[in-house]
């Protein structure tokens, strides 16, 4: 019993960052109807953005409190993310909103590459796995026979905050009801005086700090490499259409399930087949309920 | 025996209605109008015919066979062909080859003689290349058989598209708004023409229209649809003074 | 007169010339083993382009996994000339084991031609995304054939010549593919996949068609690879090497043979260049990987048509279908036309 209660602690650890950078991909679809193929790589920017300012800050002023140092490398995190998105949505995405829908996603295709491939040849970063410094003093507890580490509640609690942060944003806000609007009928917000650009960069600029505070959860726990954003970004991704591309619950929905299957998968399978069972639960997703589990159909007019 | 039947024809977009309970027979050689206010289901029940859509209920049976169910490419094959409201042609693509294509089913050829060029492959594609600017020759289009579609007038779009149609042999001709941005003066061509046409080829046709002179110039019988519903059937003369079908057009004139 | 020869057999003369070229020029040292290597590769390339290109180029689908075919025909070739050919026979057993490859390949192409039938655009790339993933997978996790370690011990067959010829009957197959009923049927699906059904076109045949060789292609194109290399895993094969092959593609021009022979040969010269170009200039090769997906994006952006655009060389159109065929028809039809009732 207490192996599984163990085990679902881990889900919903892994589960959250699945989750919040979901968000990511699920909020520019619903907005652009565009898969932002580079949020993986975003994501994967945004530990490295947290790692070289925890490690700055920390070479830099002695004896200062961990949590503010963490508190502080995640808006550093959030904030410098946002900013290179909103930096490629005008770059690289904006001229491309009329061409045919290819040349986006594999524009797309292109920038996370060329993201990945340029953090492996720039040499501060290189291809070698890193650590962040210790930023949450790791002391497990044992609850039941249960284990329980600070870390693993940090991301989870930390998670759930922003999940519930975005979620009053999105719902509540002038620009959340913009966001939403739009991904209804782009051609009506403009014609209430607001600047669909402006809501669009917002857009991206949300689901990059979101996937930031990932990035930055995900650093504490885990080692970064630039290779990263491939292996998470796709199961992230994944769980946005698992939960209904679109759909910002599904995205939290989808994260948690993939959650599930990664810390699952190895239970009843060998660990090498993760990647196996979570491609093939995406195939078989795209083929028979390609709008996922919250998501909504779409009709095509002749 | 008659060339198409339709029963009870009932069709739904999710909780909307598009067509409710159509019916209709058509003989070998009618010339029969569908009409109606935009939106009351016209193009729907030319989507249900060629399977686009599959019908929520009801019949579509062509020779006697039903057609409900298969797919679009076969119930074309089968003899029924039609043209759109807004030109559907293949933009890109030379006038020729847009013709070309609707003998897809009659290529003659297999995949492999293709690609290995076997004689046989070289022999129908000079075959169809002759079908083809015979075709476009009647329609004064066989000069420009290497033009790329996109590059012609409006008018020619619209005749390259019939052309395209007639090249799939059908028996049954579905023509959608044929005269939709045409001048008095090219209406009255494109009337000539479906008579035409139907004569020449043999055809029963089938045309929504809401140009009312075509309507009533050419067409021997009329159906006329209001919210997917059928309100009234008949010949011209019966459909002009019929009190619904003037409430449905509300303020249109109808003239003969 | 000689020009009338010239035009007809011109370009099959000239093949055949250019292939003792082939044999001679590498054995006898005048063009040197890496010169002969990126000539290779470049005959490699043009495959993997124009198998990419039917599908995303002509048919205006959305393939990003096709690397993942290009593994399979690698894998299915190596696997038969290493346990099941006799070694001295290899030679002359590589041309089956390239087909095999192909048709591995190709009945993989299956896998993704039936969820096109219900998919498109972004969604279907993420399937084949998915695809290519899969293969990597499981290719990883099979230990018989190296799991991630990776397969050797193939000989090194992909000669010159070989990929000279497999090149040209690869070359040939395509255009007459695209020159034929079932090419018209891949374009109509492209322009307009409903209309196309109104017409009589069956998509679903042609989809498969298409899926299946443009897939046999790159497999093809993955035996070629494998025999050159010597040696093969799972991580050849995966997004970065389907980007590749994008660029080729979008490079060279969509819906364009000739397009992606240029692309092809443009890509492979422009990346080898920079591999001396950075070593002159004393920075690192990492750098190279960052070129690809940079070109990418500036030719979506920029140049989004590639070279050639939709245009193609004239010697790659059957003389059928030539603008001079046309001029031959007038003529014909001017003489039938006396017959004829011309309408309005």
């Amino acid at each position: 019993m207490e192996f599984y209660i163990q085990q679902i602690l881990n889900a919903l650890q892994v589960g959250s960052v699945y989750a919040l950078i979901a968000l990511g991909y699920t909020m520019v679809y619903g907005i652009l109807a565009m898969i932002n193929f580079a949020h993986g790589d975003i994501f994967m920017v945004s530990t490295y953005l947290a790692f070289f300012f925890s490690t700055m800050i920390l070479g830099l002023v002695n004896g200062l409190n961990p949590i503010l140092v963490f508190v502080l490398t995640l808006l550093v995190a959030m904030f410098g993310t946002a900013l290179l998105a909103v930096v490629i949505e005008r770059l690289a995405y904006k001229p491309l909103r009329t061409a045919p829908r290819m040349s986006a996603v594999i524009t797309a295709l292109g920038i996370g590459l060329f993201l990945e491939n340029f953090m492996v040849a720039f040499k501060p970063v290189g291809p070698a796995p890193r650590f962040l410094p210790p930023l949450i003093p790791a002391t497990n507890y044992n609850i039941g026979g249960v284990t329980v580490s600070t870390i693993q509640i940090v991301i989870i609690v930390v998670s759930a905050l922003v999940m519930i942060l975005l979620d009053t944003i999105v719902r509540r806000t002038m620009t959340g009801m913009a966001m939403r609007a739009i991904s209804w009928d782009k051609s009506v917000v403009p014609l209430m005086g607001i600047s669909v650009d402006r809501i669009i960069s917002m857009t991206f600029a949300l689901g990059a700090a979101v996937a930031a505070v990932g990035g930055t959860l995900y650093g504490i726990a885990y080692t970064i490499d630039p290779y990263m954003g491939i292996r998470i970004g796709w199961w992230a991704f994944i769980s946005a259409v698992v939960g209904g591309i679109g759909n910002m619950r599904g995205a939290m929905i989808g994260g948690f399930i993939l959650g599930f299957v990664e810390i699952f998968t190895p239970v009843f399978l060998p660990s090498t087949y993760r990647d196996f069972v979570a491609f093939s639960l995406l195939l078989i997703l795209l083929i028979f309920r390609p709008t996922g589990i919250l998501g909504r159909p779409m009709a095509q007019k002749v | 025996m008659t060339l198409l039947q339709i029963e009870q024809l009932t069709h739904y977009f999710g909780g909307l209605r598009a067509v409710q309970d159509f019916n209709l027979n058509l003989q070998p050689g009618e010339l029969v109008a569908l009409i109606g206010p935009n939106g009351a289901g016209k193009t729907t029940v030319f989507n249900l015919i060629t399977g686009v859509y599959r019908p929520t209920e009801g019949n579509i049976a062509f020779r006697g066979q039903s057609l409900v169910g298969w797919p679009t490419h076969k119930i074309i094959s089968m003899g029924i062909a039609r043209t759109f409201q807004n030109v559907r042609l293949f933009k890109e693509l030379s006038v020729l080859d847009n013709v070309r294509i609707a003998h897809y089913t009659r290529a003659g050829y297999s995949p492999l003689e293709a690609l290995l060029r076997l004689p046989n492959f070289l022999q129908q594609e000079e075959r169809v290349r002759q079908e083809t600017l015979d075709l476009l020759n009647i329609f004064g289009l066989d000069d420009l058989a290497e033009s790329t579609a996109k590059n012609l007038p409006y008018g020619q779009q619209r005749r390259l598209e019939i052309a395209r149609a007639l090249a799939t042999r059908p028996a049954l001709l579905l023509l959608d708004e044929p005269a939709a941005g045409m001048n008095p003066a090219e209406v009255e061509q494109l009337m000539e023409t479906i008579l035409w046409i139907r004569r020449e080829f043999q055809l029963t046709i089938l045309l929504i229209e809401h140009q009312m002179r075509v309507v009533m110039g050419i067409t021997e019988r009329i159906q006329v649809l209001d919210f997917g519903e059928t309100i009234a059937e008949g010949t011209p003369t019966e459909i002009q003074n019929h009190p619904k079908v003037i409430e449905a057009y509300l303020g249109e004139e109808v003239a003969g | 007169m000689k020009s009338e020869f010239w035009k007809r057999w011109g370009v099959l003369v000239t093949l055949i010339l250019i292939f003792p070229l082939t044999i001679l020029l590498p054995k006898f040292g005048i063009i040197n083993p890496y010169i002969d290597l990126v000539l290779k590769y470049i005959g490699i390339n043009i495959i993997l382009a124009i198998s990419l290109n039917l599908v995303n180029g002509y048919m205006g689908e959305f393939s990003v996994g096709h690397a993942g075919f290009m593994a399979i025909g690698a894998y299915t070739a190596s696997l038969l000339t290493v346990w099941l050919f006799p070694r001295q026979l290899g030679p002359f057993l590589f041309p089956i084991a390239l087909l095999s490859g192909g048709i591995a390949a190709g009945i993989a192409g299956l896998g993704i031609a039936f969820p096109s039938f219900r998919t498109r655009g972004d969604y279907l790339a993420i399937v084949t995304l998915a695809f290519n993933m899969i293969i990597k997978s499981v290719l990883e996790n099979i230990e018989a054939i190296g799991g991630p370690r990776g397969f050797m011990g193939m000989e090194k067959l992909t000669s010159l010549w070989w990929v000279y010829l497999v090149v040209i009957l690869m070359v040939f197959l395509a255009r007459n593919y695209v020159f034929s009923n079932f090419g018209r049927g891949v374009l109509s699906i492209r322009e307009d996949e409903i209309a196309s059904g109104l017409v009589s076109v069956n998509t679903r045949q042609v989809k498969v068609l298409t899926f299946v060789f443009s897939a046999f292609l790159a497999g093809v194109a993955g035996g070629l690879f494998a025999h050159e290399l010597q040696f093969i895993n799972p991580r050849s094969f995966t997004i970065l090497k389907s980007t590749d092959m994008l660029v080729m593609v979008y490079l060279g021009g969509i819906g364009s043979l000739g397009g992606s022979i240029l692309g092809a040969t443009v890509f492979t010269v422009v990346m080898e260049g920079l591999r001396s170009v950075l070593q002159q200039i004393g920075i690192s090769q990492e750098w190279r990987l960052v070129v690809a997906p940079l070109m990418l994006i500036l030719l979506m952006i920029f140049r989004p048509s590639g070279i050639m655009g939709l245009r193609e060389f004239r010697f790659l159109i059957p003389h059928k279908e030539r603008p001079e065929a046309f001029a031959g028809h007038r003529e014909q039809m001017q003489a039938r036309k006396a017959a004829k009732e011309v309408l309005p």
